[in-house]
C-alpha cells in the first residue's frame, strides 16, 4: 500500500489458476504516471491474464491490484474499473462492427454510462467537435460513416485506439497493436502510441520486438506467469535468461 | 394315520359336529351336503366345508379348488356332483372323488353349486390349512401368507403342528410369523407377548398394522405398552426403508434422464451443437422397438423376449444414420452459429414428429415388457421392479460404454482432437467434417439407444421426444458441458431431488421446484457442477 | 435534434409501415361494419378476428425483436410473458361474468365454484376493475422479467443458455398452470367471457373496436421501440449484441441494459396478450408451452431480424400461411413449419426483409467459420 504511493498502477504478488495451472504467479510491477511500458513474453506466459485481472475479468486468487494507488481494483468490475479511466485494446480488434465508425466513437465518448441517462442523450456541440477531433487522430475522417465491418484490419485497430482515446483514460492496456498490421501501418502505430504517452501511462503488450524497439521504452520480460526481467530493450535482450526462454538459444 | 390326526386337531373346530362320521366315505357325504338349501345352509355348508378339509382324503383339495373357483356343479336330473372345466369344444367333466375323467357334456345338463364371499373365505382358511403340510414348499409359503393376513386366531393350533413338522428355514419363519399374527389376535397374554418379539423382527407395513390394534385391545398393559415400544421401533426402521424406496426411485428417474441426456452430453457437450432435435432420436429408438416388436408378433411369437436386443442395434443404426443425416445436410452449414443451429433443429424436430405421426398415427404405440422386464422382488422392505432395475443398468452400461469409446478408440482419440483444436487436427489429416458427422451421429444413436430403454416405462407416442427435451438439456448443463461424469452426477442428483420433493409438494410442483432451482443454480453457475476452468471456455 | 426526439427516429420505412397500419385501421372496421354483407367490400367478421389475432402476434413479435434482433437475448420463453398478460385480462373478463355464468355467482367464477371455493383468492381481488387489470398487463410479465433478468444477466448466463433457461421458464409455469389449486382455472383456462368495459364481445362493433386497439397498440409498440433503438442506448444494445465485452470494457454495465430491454419487450409481450384474449375468447396453459415461443422466433427470423417491421410482417405472413395449411392440408404444416426454420437459418439469414433491402450487405464473412468464438464478426449470431 504504501508502495503504491504515487504509481498509476501497483500488482503485487497476483496469482491466479486455471484448474491448476497457474497462468500468473506471484506477479509484481509498478507503472508511474505518464509511463510507457512494454510487456513481452512467449505465448502462454500470461500476457492476456494480466489484461484480465487489471480490466477486472478475472478476479485473481491472491495479491493486490491497486489503480492511483489506493483503488483496489479487485474488488471491481469490467465497467467500475473502464469508467475509473482504464482502457483496454483487444488483440483482435475488437470494434462494433455493425455501426459506423462515428458511432462507435460516440459510444466510447466519456459520459454518463447509466441506463436512463444514456436513452435520453444527445450529442452536444462539443462532443460532436472531440470526435471530429479523433477522428482527425486516428486518420479516419474519410470513414466517418463506414461501417465499422468495412474497415481494413489496421483501420479497425486505429479505430479501436480511437474507442479507447474518446474515453479519456488514464490509464491504457494495448494487447498487440501491431498484429496483422504492414510496415508502414506498425511504424505509425508506434508514433501514434508515443504521442498518447505523452499525456496517459501505458502498458503495451506486444509479440513484435521490431515494434517494442521503436517504442523504446523500459521493457518487461514476462514468463511462466512472473516477471523474468526488467530495463530497456538492449539490457533485456542481452539477459541469459530472457535469451533462453524467449530470444531462442 | 398320523396325518389323519393333525388334521383332526386342525379342524377340530369346524368339524366337531361330523367327528363321529369321519369314516372312508365320509368325503362324499359332507360334498353332497354342499348342494343343500335349507335356510340353515350357510352354517351347514361352513361345516360341510369344515369337515372336508378334516376327512383327511387326498382328493379334499381339489374338491375344495373347485368350489372356491366356481367349478363344481350337479347334474340337474340326479344332483350327480362333478367338476366341470371349459374344454376345447364342450364341458370336460371329472369324478370329484376319483379326479378321473367323465368325458364331456353339454352345458345345459348341469347347475353350478353356488359358492359366495362369505364362504369363500372359509374355503380359503380351510384350504390354507391343508395347504400347511402341502409337499411344496412354494403352496406352504402361500397358505403361510394367507393365514398371516386373515391372522384367525382359530388357527393356531393348525399353525403350531405345521411348524413342528416343516424343516425349511424361510417356510418356518413365514408360518412363525402367521402363528405370532394370529396369536395376537388372541386373548391369550403370554402368546401375544412373544407374539409382539415376532412380529417386531418381521418389522412391515402390515406388523405395524396389527400391532397398532394390539396397542388399543391388548390383553394387559403389558401388551399394550411392548406393542406401543415395537409400534415405535419398527415405524422408526420403516422410515428408513421408506427414505431408501425413495432413493431407489430417485435413482430410477435418474437413470432415465441420464439415457435421455447422455446422447445430448456428446452432441452439445462435446460438439456445442445445440440439438433440439434430441427428443425425437429417443422417440425414433422407441418407434423402432415398436415395429421390431410387431414384426415379432406376426411372424416369430416365440423371439418376444430378445425383442428389446434386436431393437437395440437397429434403434443405434437408424438413429445414428438420421444424425449423419441431418449434420451433412443442414448442422455443418450452422457451426458456429449457436441459435440458428437451435432454430434449425427445432425445424427437424417438427418434421420428424410430424413424420411420424403421419406414418404411425397419433395415437399412443402398444409396446410390450418382455418377461424378464417385469415383476418385482423385495430386498428387506425395499420393492424393486425389474424394469427399473434393468435401466438403471442399463443406462450405466451406455455411459461407461461411451466413456470407454471416446478414451480407448482411434475414433475416439479422433473427436477428442477435433473438438480440442479443429485447424490442428485437420492439419494432422484428420478429415474433420466426418468426425463432426460420426460425433453427431453417435449421439443420436445413443439417443435413439435411449428410446429402446425408455419404450419400455413411457408411452410411445410422437410426443414421447418433447418430454425430454427440457429436462435433457437440464441435467447436461447443470452436470457440466462436456463432461461425462457430470452428465451422470447431473442426472441422479436431480432424479433424487425430484423424489424427494414430491411427497411433500407434489409431482407437479416439485419439478417445477427443481426447474427453478436449476435456473438458480444456472445462473450461480452458469457452466454447470463440473466446469471445465481456464481461459478457453471463456471465449 | 434534441426537440423531435420521436420523430427523428422515423426513415422512409417506417412511415410507410405506420401509414399502411393506420390505412388497416379505418379499412377493417368500415368493410365489417358499414359495407353490407352482400357488397364485394364486405369483409366477414371471422376475418375481422383472423386479422386481430394476427396483429396480436405481430406485436409479440417486435417484442421478440427488440430482445433478438437488438440485444441479442434468444428468448425462447416469451410465449410466457404474453400468456401472462393473457391471464390478467381474462381474470378482468371473467369478473365482468358475474352472476351470468353457470352457477351464477356473482362473485366466483364458475371454475372455483366447481371446485368448491368458498372465496375468491386474494390475488383475484381488484381486477373487476378495468385500470388495475390493464395495471397488471404490464406489470405482472415486467416483474417477471425484471427478477429473472436480473438474475440472469448479473451471472451473465448468455447466448444458448439463456435460451434454454427461458424455455424451462414458460414451461415451468405452464406446469404450474394446468395445477387446479394455481386459481386459474387448470387446464381449461379462462374462458366463457361476456363482455369488455360494458360491450358485448360477440358484437361486430366490439370486435371491430379490439381489432383497433390492437392496431393501435402495435404502432405504439413500434413508436417506442423505434425511439429506443435509435437513442444511444439503443447503439449500446446492439454493441452488447455484436461485441458484448467490448461494452463492458467502455464502461457500460451491460447487464442493465440488457434488463431494461428486457423487461420492456416483457410488458409489450403482454400487452399482446390481453389483446389477443378477448379476440379469441379464451387463454389456457397451452399458451405457455415452449413450442409456442419458439414459433415466434421464427416468425421474426422470417421477417428479418433487427428490423421490427419484418417481425411484424413475419407474423402476420406465417400465420396467414398456418391458416391456410390447417384449413387445405392439415398434415403439412408441421412440415412445412419446420421446413421453415430450416431453409430461413441457412438460406434467409436477414429475413425476407433482408432480402428486399436495395444495398446487398456485406456477405458474411467465411464459410469455414467453425470456431464458436468468432462473436464479434458474426453479428448474427
Amino acid at each position: 500500500m504504501e508502495l503504491a504511493h504515487g504509481s498509476v498502477l501497483y500488482l503485487d504478488g497476483v496469482t491466479v489458476s486455471f484448474d491448476g495451472f497457474r497462468a500468473l504467479n506471484e506477479l509484481s510491477f509498478i507503472v508511474e504516471p505518464g509511463e510507457m511500458r512494454a510487456i513481452i513474453g512467449p505465448n502462454g506466459a500470461g500476457k492476456t491474464t494480466m489484461m484480465d485481472v487489471i480490466t477486472g475479468k478475472t478476479t485473481p486468487d491472491h495479491g493486490d491490484i491497486f489503480f492511483n494507488g489506493e483503488i483496489d481494483l479487485t474488488k471491481l468490475d469490467e465497467a467500475d474499473i473502464a469508467q475509473l479511466g482504464i482502457g483496454r485494446k483487444f488483440q483482435k480488434p475488437t470494434v462494433f462492427e455493425s455501426q459506423s465508425v462515428f458511432d462507435n466513437l460516440e459510444l466510447s465518448l466519456k459520459d454518463d454510462r447509466r441506463v436512463f441517462p444514456v436513452l435520453f442523450s444527445t450529442l452536444s456541440n462539443k462532443q460532436n467537435q472531440r470526435i471530429d477531433e479523433l477522428l482527425e487522430t486516428i486518420r479516419l475522417t474519410g470513414q466517418r460513416h463506414e461501417l465499422a465491418a468495412n474497415l481494413s484490419h489496421g483501420q479497425k485497430q486505429w479505430l479501436e485506439i480511437g474507442m479507447l482515446l474518446a474515453q479519456e483514460p488514464k490509464l491504457l492496456l494495448v494487447d498487440e497493436p501491431a498484429a496483422g498490421m504492414t510496415d508502414a501501418e506498425t511504424a505509425e502505430t508506434a508514433i501514434l502510441l508515443k504521442e498518447i504517452a505523452k499525456t496517459k501511462a501505458v502498458v503495451v503488450v506486444e509479440h513484435d520486438m521490431v515494434f517494442v524497439r521503436d517504442l523504446d521504452v523500459k521493457v518487461s520480460v514476462l514468463h511462466e506467469g512472473s516477471i523474468l526481467a526488467e530495463g530497456n530493450m538492449d539490457e533485456v535482450s542481452n539477459d541469459e535468461r530472457v535469451i533462453e526462454v524467449y530470444l531462442g538459444r | 394315520m398320523q396325518r389323519l390326526i393333525k388334521f383332526f386337531l386342525l379342524f377340530a373346530f369346524l368339524a366337531l359336529p361330523f367327528m363321529q362320521a369321519a369314516q372312508a366315505d365320509e368325503l362324499s357325504t359332507f360334498v353332497e351336503q354342499l348342494k343343500e338349501k335349507s335356510t340353515s345352509k350357510k352354517i351347514k355348508t361352513i361345516r360341510a366345508i369344515g369337515a372336508i378339509g378334516a376327512s383327511g382324503s387326498e382328493r379334499a383339495a381339489p374338491v375344495l379348488e373347485a368350489y372356491l373357483g366356481g367349478k363344481l356343479f350337479q347334474k340337474k336330473t340326479d344332483g350327480t356332483i362333478v367338476i366341470i372345466v371349459k374344454g376345447g369344444e364342450g364341458l370336460l367333466l371329472s369324478d370329484p372323488y376319483s379326479g378321473k375323467s367323465l368325458g364331456t357334456s353339454p352345458k345345459n345338463k348341469y347347475k353350478k353349486i353356488r359358492v359366495n364371499n362369505r364362504l369363500r373365505g372359509v374355503i380359503r382358511s380351510v384350504l390354507g390349512g391343508l395347504q400347511l403340510q402341502h409337499r411344496d414348499r412354494l403352496k406352504r409359503l402361500e397358505a403361510a401368507a394367507s393365514m398371516f393376513k386373515s391372522h384367525n386366531p382359530k388357527s393356531i393350533p393348525a399353525l403350531q403342528e405345521a411348524l413342528k413338522a416343516e424343516t425349511d428355514e424361510d417356510v418356518k419363519t413365514r408360518m412363525g410369523e402367521a402363528l405370532a399374527a394370529a396369536q395376537l389376535s388372541s386373548t391369550d397374554a403370554s402368546a401375544q407377548l412373544s407374539a409382539i418379539k415376532v412380529l417386531e423382527a418381521r418389522g412391515d407395513k402390515t406388523a405395524l398394522t396389527l400391532l397398532q390394534a394390539a396397542m388399543q385391545k391388548g390383553a394387559s398393559t403389558e401388551v399394550k405398552s411392548q406393542a406401543e415400544g415395537a409400534v415405535r421401533r419398527i415405524k422408526k426402521s420403516l422410515a428408513y426403508w421408506e427414505i431408501g424406496q425413495t432413493i431407489f426411485y430417485g435413482l430410477s428417474l435418474g437413470s432415465v434422464l441420464l439415457l435421455a441426456a447422455i446422447g445430448l452430453a456428446i452432441t452439445f457437450g462435446v460438439m456445442g451443437v445445440i440439438n433440439m432435435a434430441h427428443g425425437e432420436m429417443i422417440m425414433i429408438g422407441a418407434y423402432t422397438t415398436f415395429v421390431v416388436q410387431e414384426v415379432i408378433r406376426t411372424s416369430a411369437p416365440a423371439l418376444f423376449d430378445v425383442s428389446l436386443l434386436i431393437a437395440l442395434p437397429l434403434a443405434f443404426i437408424i438413429a445414428g444414420s438420421i444424425g449423419v443425416a441431418i449434420e451433412r445436410g443442414i448442422i455443418r452449414f450452422l457451426y458456429g452459429r449457436p441459435l440458428e443451429t437451435l432454430l434449425a433443429t427445432w425445424g427437424i424436430s417438427l418434421v420428424l414428429q410430424q413424420a411420424v405421426r403421419s406414418i404411425f398415427g397419433p395415437t399412443n404405440q402398444e409396446v410390450g415388457n418382455p418377461s424378464w422386464m417385469s415383476g418385482s422382488f423385495e430386498v428387506g422392505q425395499l420393492i424393486i421392479t425389474n424394469n427399473r432395475l434393468w435401466i438403471m443398468v442399463f443406462a450405466l452400461a451406455v455411459l461407461f460404454t461411451l466413456m470407454a469409446v471416446l478414451k480407448y478408440t482411434s475414433f475416439g482419440l479422433r473427436m477428442r482432437a477435433v473438438t480440442q483444436n479443429r485447424a490442428m487436427a485437420g492439419s494432422m489429416g484428420i478429415r474433420t467434417g466426418w468426425v463432426d458427422a460420426l460425433t453427431f451421429g453417435l449421439g443420436s444413436g445413443v439417443a435413439g439407444i435411449a428410446g429402446v430403454a425408455l419404450s419400455q416405462i413411457d408411452n410411445v407416442s410422437p410426443n414421447l421426444g418433447q418430454a425430454y427435451i427440457v429436462d435433457s438439456f437440464m441435467v447436461v448443463v447443470f452436470g457440466g458441458v462436456g463432461n461425462l461424469w457430470g452428465t451422470l452426477v447431473g442426472a441422479v442428483s436431480l432424479g433424487v431431488l425430484n423424489k424427494f420433493l414430491e411427497p411433500a409438494v407434489g409431482a407437479v410442483l416439485g419439478k417445477i421446484l427443481v426447474l427453478v432451482l436449476i435456473i438458480l443454480f444456472i445462473q450461480k453457475r452458469p457452466r454447470g457442477l463440473f466446469a471445465q476452468k481456464g481461459r478457453a471456455v471463456e471465449q | 435534434m434534441r426537440n423531435s426526439f420521436l420523430i427523428k427516429t422515423l426513415d422512409k420505412n417506417s412511415v410507410l409501415f405506420l401509414t399502411l397500419l393506420a390505412i388497416i385501421a379505418v379499412i377493417v372496421p368500415v368493410a365489417n361494419l358499414v359495407m353490407p354483407p352482400q357488397s364485394p367490400f364486405h369483409l366477414s367478421t371471422y376475418w375481422v378476428v383472423l386479422l386481430g389475432k394476427y396483429l396480436c402476434y405481430a406485436l409479440l413479435a417486435l417484442s421478440v425483436d427488440l430482445v433478438w434482433g437488438y440485444a441479442g437475448i434468444l428468448t425462447l420463453g416469451h410465449g410466457a410473458f404474453f400468456a401472462l398478460g393473457g391471464y390478467a385480462m381474462g381474470m378482468y373478463l371473467m369478473r365482468q361474468i358475474g352472476a351470468r355464468g353457470v352457477y351464477g355467482n356473482p362473485d366466483l367464477p364458475d371454475f372455483m365454484v366447481f371446485l368448491n371455493w368458498s372465496e375468491l383468492p386474494w390475488f383475484w381481488s381488484g381486477f373487476d376493475m378495468f385500470p388495475f387489470a390493464m395495471l397488471m398487463v404490464l406489470f405482472v410479465p415486467g416483474l417477471l422479467a425484471f427478477a429473472f433478468g436480473w438474475f440472469a444477466f448479473r451471472s451473465r448466463v448468455t447466448g444458448v443458455y439463456l435460451s434454454i433457461i427461458t424455455q424451462a421458464l414458460t414451461y415451468a409455469l405452464m406446469l404450474a398452470f394446468f395445477r387446479n389449486n394455481m386459481g386459474f382455472g387448470g387446464n381449461n383456462g379462462l374462458t366463457d367471457f361476456k363482455d369488455i368495459l360494458g360491450f358485448n364481445l360477440q358484437s361486430d362493433a366490439t370486435r371491430s373496436g379490439l381489432f383497433v386497439a390492437t392496431v393501435v397498440a402495435l404502432m405504439l409498440a413500434f413508436l417506442i421501440s423505434r425511439a429506443i433503438i435509435k437513442s444511444r442506448f439503443g447503439k449500446v444494445l446492439i454493441g452488447v449484441r455484436d461485441a458484448e465485452s467490448r461494452t463492458r470494457f467502455l464502461g457500460y454495465r451491460v447487464e442493465n441494459y440488457k434488463l431494461f430491454v428486457w423487461t420492456i419487450s416483457a410488458m409489450i409481450a403482454g400487452v399482446a396478450g390481453a389483446l389477443y384474449v378477448p379476440q379469441v375468447g379464451i387463454i389456457n396453459p397451452s399458451e405457455f408451452a415452449p413450442a409456442n415461443s419458439i414459433e415466434t422466433v421464427i416468425w421474426v427470423a422470417v421477417g428479418g431480424r433487427g428490423t421490427l417491421i419484418g417481425a411484424a410482417f413475419g407474423a402476420v405472413l406465417v400465420n396467414f400461411a398456418k391458416t391456410w395449411f390447417t384449413g387445405a392440408l392439415p398434415e403439412l404444416w408441421l412440415f412445412a413449419l419446420g421446413a421453415l426454420f430450416i431453409f430461413t437459418t441457412i438460406f434467409l439469414p436477414k429475413g425476407i426483409l433482408g432480402l428486399l433491402a436495395r444495398k446487398p450487405k456485406k456477405p458474411r464473412k467465411s464459410k469455414s467459420g467453425k470456431q464458436p468464438d468468432q462473436q464479434s464478426t458474426q453479428p448474427a449470431e
